[in-house]
C-alpha cells in the first residue's frame, strides 16, 4: 500500500507558540477570577477582615493576569507583522478573494461535512484555514472590548496613566453598570470561543493527521511533499 | 424668598441681616471650604467672596420631580443653607420654596430672566418630557420645554438637580412613557453641571451653588458633567465596609448573621462598586449615616438608567432583550451547553461522513507499521 510522504514545516514560529499559551493561562485565570468576582463564595470564616484579604487577593490575580493578558496581546500584534506568512496580519485580513474562496471550501468540508470526488490538497490550509481566522478576527475585537471595558472599570483606582488612558469609555457608554455588563457577557464569548476552537483542533488532527494539536508545542504542521519546491525547501508553498 | 430685585445686597450683609453672627459666617465658610474638598487656606478666601460677591440670582424650575432635591438641599448640614442661600435670598423663583404664586410668581420669573439676563443661575429639578408636544409637564400653561427654552437662554449656567434633570431617573425607565429627557439632551450650548442623585446630598448641592458664588465660575467637571469633588470616587472605593469586601466576607441574606457583624452587601446587590457618589463620605442628614450603614445596599441612584439596570437586590447581570429573570450566567450556560451538544453531534456526524478517507488513513498507517524496518 502506497502512502504519502510529509515534510515537517514551522509554522507556527516560537513567538506566536508563547502568545498563545501565555493567552491560554491568562483567559483561564481571568474567566475564574472574573466568576468570582461577580459572585464570590461564601467564605465560612470567624477570622477579622483585618487578618484576611481573600477577595482582595483574587482581585488582585485578576489584574495582573489583565495586564499580562494586555501585552502578550501586543506583542502578538507586533508579531503579526515582523512574523512569518502564518503569523502575519495579512492571514487574518478578512477582505481577499482568495480568502473567501477557501472559507466557502472550509464552511463545506468542514462544517457541513461534504465530501469532495477529487479531493485538492493545495486546498488544504497550511496556516490558519479562512473560518479560523475570521474567528481569531473576532475574539481579538473581543478582547480589545475586555481590555477597553475592563481598564475602564479598573482605572479609578488605579494611579497609572495607562488604565487612565481608558477613563472616557465609561461616561461615553453611560456608567459602569453598562460597561460591568459588556465585560461579563464578552467573557462569556471568550468560553464559547474556547469550546469550538478546542473542539476543532482536535477534529482537524483527527481527520488530517497533520499534527495539528502538537503543532501549537512544537511549531511544526506535516504538509505533503508534492506541496514543497524540490531546490529549495527552506521555502513553503502554498 | 427676595421680593427686592434692586437692592442686591452680599451675601454677607444678608448673613448678618439674619441675625448670624460673624462666627457662625466663618464657621459656615469653613464647612463649605471642607464640603468642595478645598484646602483650609481657602476658608479665607470664601468668606471674602461671601463679603464682597453680591448674590446671584437664581432660578429654580421644577419639572418632572418628585421635590426630594428641594428637600435634600433645605436639610443640609449648615442652617445657613437653608435660611440664607435657598430660602431668604438667593431664590427669585421656585415654585415650591417662594411666598409668591400664580401671575405675581411668573412675573417675578420673568423680572429676574430680563434684568439679569446673562447673570442668573438656572437650577433645574425634574426631567423634561418631550412626548405628545411636551404636554405631561405644564406650569402656568406653558410645556416645561417652552419654559425651559425660555429659561435657559439667558442663564450664565445651569445646575441639573438630581437624576430626573441630569439622567431622566424614574420616569424615563422604560418604556419611558413621557419620554422624558435630561436637561443635557435638550440645550447643548450653556455649561451645565450635573449632580445627579435621588436626591442628591444637600452638602454636595450647597457645595456646588457655593463654588459658583465664592470663586465666579464653575467647580472642575468630570466627563459625565459632574462635579469631581463629588461624583470623583466610587461609594464602594470610600465605603466604610470596604475591608469587608477585600477580606472576602460578605452578607449572604439581609437576616444572617454576617449581615449582623456589618459584613459587605455586595452579593445583597450593592451597586456601590458602580456608583460615583459621595455618600460614603459625607453621608445623609447631617453625617449621621447613608445607606450602606443602616445596612441597605446602594441602589446605584446617581447613575444613568439605574431603575432599568437590574435588580436592587441581586449582583446579576442583565442581558438585553431577554426576560427579566434571566441573567447572563444563564444565558450563557444554557447556549454553553447546547453549543457543546451540537460540537459532540458535529465529531459524529464527521465520522460517518468522512468514514472513507479515515479509513483509508487509518489502513495506511497500519500498513506501514507493519513495515517498519529497524
Amino acid at each position: 500500500m502506497e502512502t504519502k510522504n510529509f515534510k515537517r514545516v514551522m509554522v507556527w514560529e516560537l513567538p506566536v507558540r508563547f502568545f498563545h499559551w501565555v493567552n491560554v493561562l491568562s483567559i483561564i485565570i481571568l474567566t475564574l477570577t472574573g466568576f468570582l468576582i461577580a459572585n464570590p463564595p461564601a467564605l465560612q470564616s470567624s477570622a477579622e477582615a483585618t487578618n484576611l484579604h481573600s477577595f482582595g487577593i483574587v482581585r488582585f490575580i485578576h489584574f495582573s493576569a489583565a495586564y499580562i493578558f494586555f501585552f502578550n496581546m501586543i506583542l502578538r500584534i507586533y508579531w503579526s507583522f515582523v512574523g512569518n506568512k502564518y503569523a502575519s496580519w495579512k492571514a487574518f485580513w478578512p477582505f481577499s478573494k482568495k480568502m473567501w474562496n477557501n472559507f466557502w471550501h472550509v464552511l463545506k468540508i468542514d462544517i457541513m461535512l461534504l465530501n469532495e470526488d477529487h479531493p485538492d490538497v493545495k486546498k488544504i490550509s497550511i496556516g490558519h484555514n479562512s473560518v479560523a481566522s475570521l474567528s481569531y478576527l473576532v475574539l481579538f475585537l473581543m478582547a480589545l472590548i475586555q481590555v477597553f471595558t475592563g481598564f475602564a472599570l479598573y482605572t479609578d483606582t488605579s494611579g497609572w496613566w495607562l488604565p487612565k488612558l481608558f477613563g472616557w469609555v465609561s461616561p461615553l457608554l453611560g456608567g459602569d453598570f453598562m460597561v460591568r455588563t459588556i465585560h461579563h457577557i464578552t467573557m462569556w464569548i471568550f468560553i464559547f470561543f474556547s469550546l469550538v476552537h478546542i473542539y476543532l483542533v482536535f477534529y482537524h488532527d483527527w481527520l488530517e493527521g497533520r499534527g495539528e494539536v502538537s503543532s501549537m508545542f512544537g511549531g511544526y504542521k506535516f504538509v505533503r511533499e508534492d506541496r514543497i519546491k524540490k531546490d529549495n525547501t527552506d521555502e513553503n508553498k502554498n | 424668598m427676595s421680593t427686592n430685585n434692586e437692592n442686591r445686597k452680599t451675601y454677607y450683609e444678608s448673613i448678618i441681616n439674619q441675625g448670624y453672627s460673624r462666627r457662625d459666617f466663618m464657621k459656615f465658610s469653613t464647612y463649605m471650604a471642607a464640603f468642595m474638598g478645598l484646602e483650609s487656606s481657602m476658608v479665607g478666601q470664601i468668606a471674602q467672596s461671601l463679603e464682597n460677591t453680591p448674590r446671584l440670582p437664581v432660578i429654580w424650575e421644577h419639572y418632572q420631580e418628585c421635590t426630594c432635591c428641594s428637600e435634600s438641599f433645605i436639610r443640609s448640614n449648615h442652617p445657613i443653607v437653608a435660611d440664607i442661600i435657598l430660602d431668604r435670598i438667593s431664590l427669585d423663583y421656585s415654585l415650591t420654596l417662594m411666598a409668591a404664586s400664580g401671575h405675581q410668581a411668573e412675573a417675578a420669573k420673568a423680572e429676574t430672566m430680563k434684568k439679569y439676563h446673562g447673570e442668573y443661575i438656572l437650577c433645574v429639578e425634574g426631567s423634561i418630557p418631550l412626548g405628545d408636544d411636551g404636554n405631561y409637564c405644564c406650569i402656568a400653561g406653558k410645556s416645561a420645554k417652552e419654559t425651559f427654552l425660555e429659561a435657559a437662554a439667558g442663564a450664565k449656567a445651569i445646575i441639573a438637580w438630581g437624576s430626573c434633570a441630569s439622567n431622566g431617573c424614574v420616569q424615563a425607565a422604560k418604556p419611558n412613557p413621557t419620554e422624558a429627557t435630561p436637561i443635557h439632551k435638550i440645550v447643548k450650548n450653556k455649561p451645565i453641571i450635573r449632580v445627579p442623585g435621588c436626591p442628591p446630598i444637600g452638602e454636595v448641592m450647597a457645595g456646588v451653588i457655593m463654588h459658583v458664588v465664592a470663586f465666579g465660575r464653575l467647580p472642575k467637571l468630570d466627563r459625565l458633567g459632574r462635579p469631581k469633588a463629588f461624583y470623583g470616587k466610587r461609594v464602594h472605593d470610600t465605603c466604610y465596609r470596604r475591608p469587608y469586601y477585600d477580606a472576602g466576607l460578605f452578607a449572604e441574606t439581609f437576616d444572617d448573621d454576617n449581615s449582623k457583624k456589618g459584613y459587605c452587601l455586595y452579593k445583597l446587590g450593592c451597586k456601590g462598586p458602580m456608583t460615583y457618589n459621595a455618600c460614603a463620605s459625607m453621608k445623609w442628614n447631617n453625617g449621621v449615616s447613608f445607606p450602606i450603614q443602616s445596612g441597605h445596599g446602594c441602589i446605584g441612584c446617581s447613575e444613568e438608567e439605574f431603575w432599568d439596570n437590574g435588580p436592587f437586590y441581586e449582583r446579576t447581570t442583565k442581558v438585553p432583550g431577554f426576560a427579566v429573570e434571566s441573567n447572563a450566567d444563564t444565558v450563557g450556560k444554557v447556549t454553553a451547553g447546547v453549543l457543546a451538544g451540537g460540537l459532540a453531534l458535529h465529531a459524529i456526524a464527521a465520522n460517518i461522513s468522512k468514514r472513507k478517507e479515515l479509513m483509508d488513513r487509518i489502513n495506511r498507517g497500519k500498513s506501514n507499521e507493519k513495515n517498519i524496518d529497524s
